[in-house]
């Protein structure tokens, strides 16, 4: 004899037992079902793609950033090399320089620390101005800068970093009111018409190998500027405007993050320097419970209270709750689903 | 020298199809998990031709859209794999084909989340049923995710503004350092390969406990007593 006929029956919880159907059936074909919403949804698919087609939007690369807006370049690229700009001060995954997000003592950013490593200065600025050709005096500025001690630089970049605030772009150079920055204004400018060529885009992407698919440098380096921003404020995509689950145009984008995005509308995700992890740990959690909403009381319940499952079985209750009939389970002893036990009729 | 006829059936095929539960072969592992799947899942449970008569609503619908949906996502991103990441950039039938991509994601995000929140009030958890809705929602967060690493891998405004803005969240976790979201090449494999693989077989794990469990039955009505006999069979307690 084995221990499960030894086992007691449970009692019997609504929210949570179900009893097997003793009632009627009725044929069901599921391959035709299939086949027909199958044919549905590729017309409507097809009805969609016709009507509303998809947004394809250019992407911004590093030339055309320079060339639209040079003075944000110049801007953004002196605080590469100073590392005062938004990579340089991140933190991991790309370096040790920023402050890690936490929630009490947890700093999760921390855990499998860098993974791909940005060193600004040599990698947007100094690393790809080396690769210019037939360029003397920017290769002179760049041997300078290196040489110079960490206080000069510092004294250099603050300087131009200024300046710069005030700059203009005309007749293809940039203009900076003039000033002791050294070799940065010669670096920076280099850089600039470097940028509208077209060749640091190349510089960004290029690795040890041919074939190249990571983008992490030149995508950081533009969203450290102004100018993406800029274009993504005027299709409505800020973060403060429900960010990354829209998309350009009047598409739909992905509605389903709808919840996780709303958190950065809303105190406290909105104005906290811990803003990303909070949402992300509210997230982790709400979709814990609903996965294991089965096992937890009350909110399993919530279908039982609202009642709304009257109104999806509203023709198997017309039918059970007919005064003359007894409902189709009706003339046959009640049997549980799983080993639970039917409750005692009073 | 004697020619076979080739209609006639082999006699060793004939012989194994009647023997297929041998006494002698009981311990074969292969034999066992063939037991056990036509036993759980016999051809009249795994295609059934009849449904308990309440299974009658249109909320039932949404779930075979949603997998007709999924269907036309896969076939829609393979002809998009088989002429590669630029295609749809520079061919307008390309573009179309991307269109026919994206609107399948909608119709089919917007089919299962019906689907979900119908099995919520339905409490479609009960009876032995909690697996199956667990695989239903990890489906759907795994859904999410190969949706996301798709917007991620256009090559395009849309998928620099949001792998930039998204990194962030992700960083944060301490994820960005494995699931990288700037880097074209991995999260275009995440996308079209390990994804979508993770979806097919969880909604195939989802589909077959469907099958296995049944759809559940409905909550006890105004005159039955819950999980009992009808408490009333007059209805005097709907007049009432």
């Amino acid at each position: 004899m084995s221990a499960d006929t030894h086992r007691k029956p449970r009692k019997f919880v609504q929210d949570r037992d179900a009893v097997v159907w003793k009632g009627r059936y009725e044929p069901y074909d599921i391959v035709k079902e299939f086949l027909i919403a199958l044919v549905v949804v590729v017309i409507l698919v097809a009805g969609l793609a016709v009507v509303f087609g998809s947004p394809d939007d250019r992407p911004v690369t590093v030339k055309s950033w320079s060339t639209a807006s040079p003075v944000d370049f110049a801007q953004t690229a002196i605080t590469e090399l100073d590392g005062t700009s938004g990579t340089a001060t991140y933190g991991p995954p790309y370096n040790e320089n920023g402050t890690a997000q936490s929630i009490g003592s947890l700093t999760p950013e921390h855990w499998l620390g860098v993974h791909h490593p940005i060193d600004t200065a040599q990698d947007y600025v100094l690393g790809p101005l080396a690769t210019l050709p037939d360029s003397p005096q920017v290769q002179a500025a760049v041997a300078e800068y290196r040489s110079a001690t960490a206080t000069r630089q510092a004294a250099w970049t603050a300087a131009y970093e200024k300046a710069v605030a005030n700059a203009t772009y005309a007749h293809g150079k940039l203009v900076v009111p003039a000033g002791d920055y050294g070799p940065v204004g010669e670096i920076v400018s280099g850089l600039t018409s470097m940028a509208r060529s077209g060749a640091l885009d190349g510089a960004l992407v290029s690795s040890n190998q041919f074939y190249g698919t990571d983008y992490t440098k030149p995508l950081l380096f533009i969203a450290d500027g102004q100018y993406l921003a800029n274009l993504a404020a005027n299709q409505h995509l800020g973060g403060d405007e429900w960010g990354m689950m829209n998309e350009t145009g009047q598409w739909p984008g992905q509605a389903w993050l709808w919840l996780y995005t709303l958190w950065y509308q809303v105190p406290p995700a909105n104005n906290s320097t811990n803003g990303d992890l909070e949402v992300f740990a509210t997230m982790i959690v709400l979709t814990t419970i609903l996965a294991l909403v089965p096992f937890i009381p009350g909110l399993r319940s919530i279908p039982r209270w609202t009642r709304i499952y009257r109104i999806i079985w509203r023709d198997h209750y017309r039918e059970v709750e007919r005064p003359t009939g007894g409902g189709p389970s009706s003339g046959s002893p009640p049997q549980v689903e799983g080993n639970a036990r039917e409750p005692v009729t009073v | 020298m004697t020619i076979a006829d080739p209609k006639a059936p082999r006699p060793d095929q004939a012989d194994l199809d009647k023997a297929a539960d041998r006494p002698e072969d009981a311990d074969q592992w292969t034999a066992r998990i063939r037991t056990t799947a036509v036993e759980a899942l016999p051809p009249q449970r795994m295609l059934p031709d009849r449904q308990p008569a309440y299974v009658a609503s249109w909320i039932y619908v949404f779930g075979v859209v949603t997998i007709s949906a999924l269907c036309v996502v896969i076939a829609t991103g393979f002809v998009l794999a088989v002429f590669g990441p630029n295609w749809w950039h520079v061919s307008s039938t390309g573009l179309f084909v991307n269109s026919l991509h994206l609107w399948s994601v909608e119709v089919f995000f917007f089919a299962m989340v019906v689907h979900l929140w119908g099995k919520f009030f339905m409490a479609a958890w009960r009876g032995k049923r909690k697996a199956t809705w667990i695989t239903g929602v990890v489906s759907f967060l795994v859904s999410v995710g190969a949706a996301f690493t798709g917007y991620l891998s256009q090559q395009n405004f849309d998928s620099q503004w949001i792998s930039t803005q998204a990194k962030d969240g992700i960083n944060s976790t301490g994820a960005g350092a494995i699931f990288n979201v700037t880097n074209f090449g991995q999260m275009l494999m995440w996308h079209i390969v390990l994804l979508p693989l993770c979806v097919v077989a969880l909604v195939g794990v989802h589909v077959l406990m469907v099958r296995l469990r049944g759809v559940v039955t409905p909550f006890a009505a105004r005159n039955e007593t819950p999980g009992g006999e009808p408490a009333d069979t007059t209805g005097a307690e709907v007049q009432a």
